[in-house]
């Protein structure tokens, strides 16, 4: 939904430099979507991408944390000194938080792309010529829909040993977790198909390849950006779930990582909630974020959950007023 | 999260348009879902048999070293641990029918963390807990997630639904896997109400005694109760935005207007529409629910296919990891395929035309 709306403004910045900046905030609340519960999602995924950005360093450079020094503060509590308490080695548990965002969130962002390309590619092909392609790769989407996918991604992660590093695991969540998005481009492209602007270019005698580039691609655009930010999410939660179950690669640091660790080192028996705590407030905080915006984009695209709350609240209003009234 | 962006119509939407008469159309439907099935089968089946072949390294001689280390391999062992993982010598075809000429004799090869227990054994007994264990919380889950959305959709904006809702939302963000930490934290560890481990206890006898099937209970209730917690969010939200749809239908409305009473307005007019893509989305969630419960049986170590899966993850059991892919794959399939067909039988519109 972002893209299409904010392309008006691209113009303007490009001819006034200096109001640039301010143009473009503008554009980007004219951009996000009308919906407070989408608002307040996107919002907090912005924190975490903020501290992802930015924490890092924040947290090493300024606070003079280290996620992976061996300190002899074995197991302490939360402290001035260590915000969220340290681990059974010795290691900062903020520290650790605030570095795995950046891991987890870049993994993430790796196989959420890689699965989003996929999705892209098949459901705009499928939907876009129909027929037997389509009834293929229909097929294809539809096994890769119904096959539980997180076996799936345990076996080939277990082959794979971490080899390669964290990527190699977002590679194969990437090409395992195409198959609602794709489903969901392919009715796109196929209410698009008969549109007059793509009927038009076919008879000027454009090519498929061209017609599916540039007359269909860019409006798939808010389709596109909505599943991007999902399988974000989803494949991160897919990671944490992976490393929890100590597939991961053991020298990064990351949320299922240091879930991983707590749960080898018994964190739970010995009441260090400070260490397994944390990250599993983060994964799911980021995960209830997705699914506030998914709440509000059902809320934009079916009118009714939005129209029925507001005629209730209305209705509340109107015999809380008229109630009054009365007793007045 | 899954469960609310749902269209109605399930996997298999991508079915055609041939009109017929009543039974002659559901049962064409179902045929054509029996193939669609059948074909994913034989997708998970293709998948166990290339994903060994493509990994770096030969997983084969990787096996076969590591059960040597524990005691001398048989030659029939090694002729099934090649067929099933590969044999470079010979063309892919031909390992390709060794290797279904394999599953047909339900030979999966030797376990190498339960050596040398054969890998089918290995499974046979894990299969029943998860299956009952991931049965009766997705049909727990499903019937009080459904119900209470029921209430929260049938007057949406009220105090029950405004902290309904979020609450559903917030519950279905949290994985499966934190979910059971913090139940072992919760009801085991700091309050030991429940025991953190097992599926039973140890000490009693397997069997059909009163006290065997207690320790069970007492044992699969926090896996459950984890289980529950993770996915009763989404079939709320899901029930819940079908029924604002429903309430403000017009026949709805009729059935008020003639003054039914609220529960038969609600429940044999709107949820019962509401219901169904309820139902569809049963068949694509099981997949996630399986998949979930992996993650809380590895961490309660319960003894079903989930800590198998973990341990023979762990332990680099190739073998039992393979077949216990299969045996998930082909496990969620036919849920999947029940769940269908319960579908098809429920949609008044594959009478007619779909």
């Amino acid at each position: 939904m972002t893209a299409v709306q904010s392309v008006p403004t691209v113009p303007e910045s490009r001819t006034a430099k200096g109001g640039r900046g301010a143009r473009i905030l503008k554009g980007l609340r004219r951009a996000l979507p009308a919906n407070t519960k989408a608002r307040v999602g996107l919002g907090i995924i912005a924190a975490y991408v903020l501290v992802a950005a930015v924490g890092p360093w924040v947290v090493q450079s300024l606070m003079g944390l280290s996620p992976t020094d061996l300190t002899p503060d074995v197991l302490q509590p939360p402290s001035l000194a260590h915000p969220l308490g340290t681990t059974q080695d010795g290691s900062d548990v903020f520290a650790q938080l605030v570095v795995g965002t950046r891991t987890s969130l870049l993994v993430g962002a790796v196989a959420a792309i890689i699965s989003t390309v996929l999705s892209v590619a098949i459901g705009l092909i499928g939907g876009y010529y129909g027929g037997t392609v389509d009834s293929v790769l229909g097929a294809i989407t539809n096994a890769f829909l119904v096959l539980p996918g997180l076996p799936l991604v345990i076996v080939l992660a277990g082959y794979l040993q971490g080899r390669g590093g964290p990527y190699t695991v977002a590679l194969v969540i990437g090409l395992t977790g195409w198959a609602w998005g794709a489903r969901s481009k392919r009715v796109q492209t196929l209410s698009l198909r008969s549109r007059d602007f793509v009927l038009n270019a076919r008879l000027l005698g454009e090519s498929n390849r061209r017609i599916m580039a540039v007359e269909v691609l860019p409006n798939l655009l808010p389709v596109i950006s909505a599943t991007l930010m999902m399988s974000l999410v989803t494949s991160i939660l897919a990671v944490s779930g992976l490393e929890f179950l100590g597939i991961g690669d053991i020298n990064t640091t990351s949320w299922g990582q240091m879930l991983y660790l707590a749960q080898q080192r018994q964190a739970l028996m010995s009441g260090a909630w400070w260490w397994f705590v944390p990250p599993g407030v983060a994964i799911t905080v980021l995960g209830a974020a997705a699914g506030l915006v998914n709440f509000g984009i059902d809320e934009l695209t079916n009118p009714r959950l939005r129209g029925a709350r507001k005629q209730t609240r209305r209705a509340a209003e109107k015999s809380r007023t008229a109630g009054k009234a009365a007793q007045s | 999260m899954t469960a609310t962006t749902l269209a109605p119509g399930g996997p298999v939407q991508a079915a055609g348009k041939a009109a017929g008469r009543r039974g002659g159309r559901r049962s064409r439907i179902l045929l054509r879902r029996i193939g669609f099935y059948l074909g994913t089968a034989a997708v998970a089946i293709t998948l166990n048999f290339v994903i060994p072949r493509l990994m770096p390294g030969d997983p084969a001689s990787v096996i076969l070293t590591k059960m040597g280390q524990k005691e001398q391999i048989s030659p029939a062992t090694e002729a099934s641990i090649r067929a099933l993982f590969g044999m470079p010598d010979t063309s892919l075809w031909q390992q390709y029918l060794d290797y279904l000429g394999q599953l047909a004799h339900l030979d999966f090869g030797t376990s190498i963390t339960y050596f040398p227990t054969p890998v089918s054994t290995v499974i046979s007994q894990g299969l029943p807990w998860t299956l009952g264990l991931v049965t009766l919380t997705t049909v727990l889950a499903f019937l009080l997630g459904t119900g209470l959305g029921i209430l929260a959709g049938s007057r949406p904006g009220s105090r029950f639904d405004s902290v309904m809702a979020p609450l559903a939302t917030f519950l279905g963000s949290m994985p499966y896997f934190w979910v059971a930490t913090m139940m072992l934290l919760l009801l085991s560890v700091s309050v030991p109400v429940f025991p953190s481990q097992n599926g039973y206890d140890l000490a009693l006898e397997p069997g059909l005694t009163p006290e065997f099937i207690g320790s069970v209970i007492t044992y699969g209730t926090l896996p459950a109760i984890t289980i529950i917690v993770s996915s009763v969010g989404g079939w709320l939200l899901g029930m819940r935005n079908m029924m604002i749809t429903t309430v403000a239908e017009d026949y709805v409305s009729l059935a008020e207007a003639k003054g039914l009473s609220r529960w038969r307005v609600l429940l044999s007019y709107a949820a019962r529409n509401a219901m169904l893509p309820q139902v569809a989305s049963l068949a694509i969630s099981i997949g996630s629910v399986v998949g979930g419960s992996l993650l809380a049986e590895a961490v309660f170590q319960y003894p079903g296919v989930g800590f198998l899966f973990y341990q023979a993850v762990i332990n680099l059991d190739y073998p039992l990891m393979q077949a216990l892919f299969l045996a998930i794959s082909l496990s969620v399939l036919c849920a999947n395929f029940i769940a269908d067909s319960v579908y098809v039988f429920l949609d008044p519109r594959t009478r007619e035309d779909a």
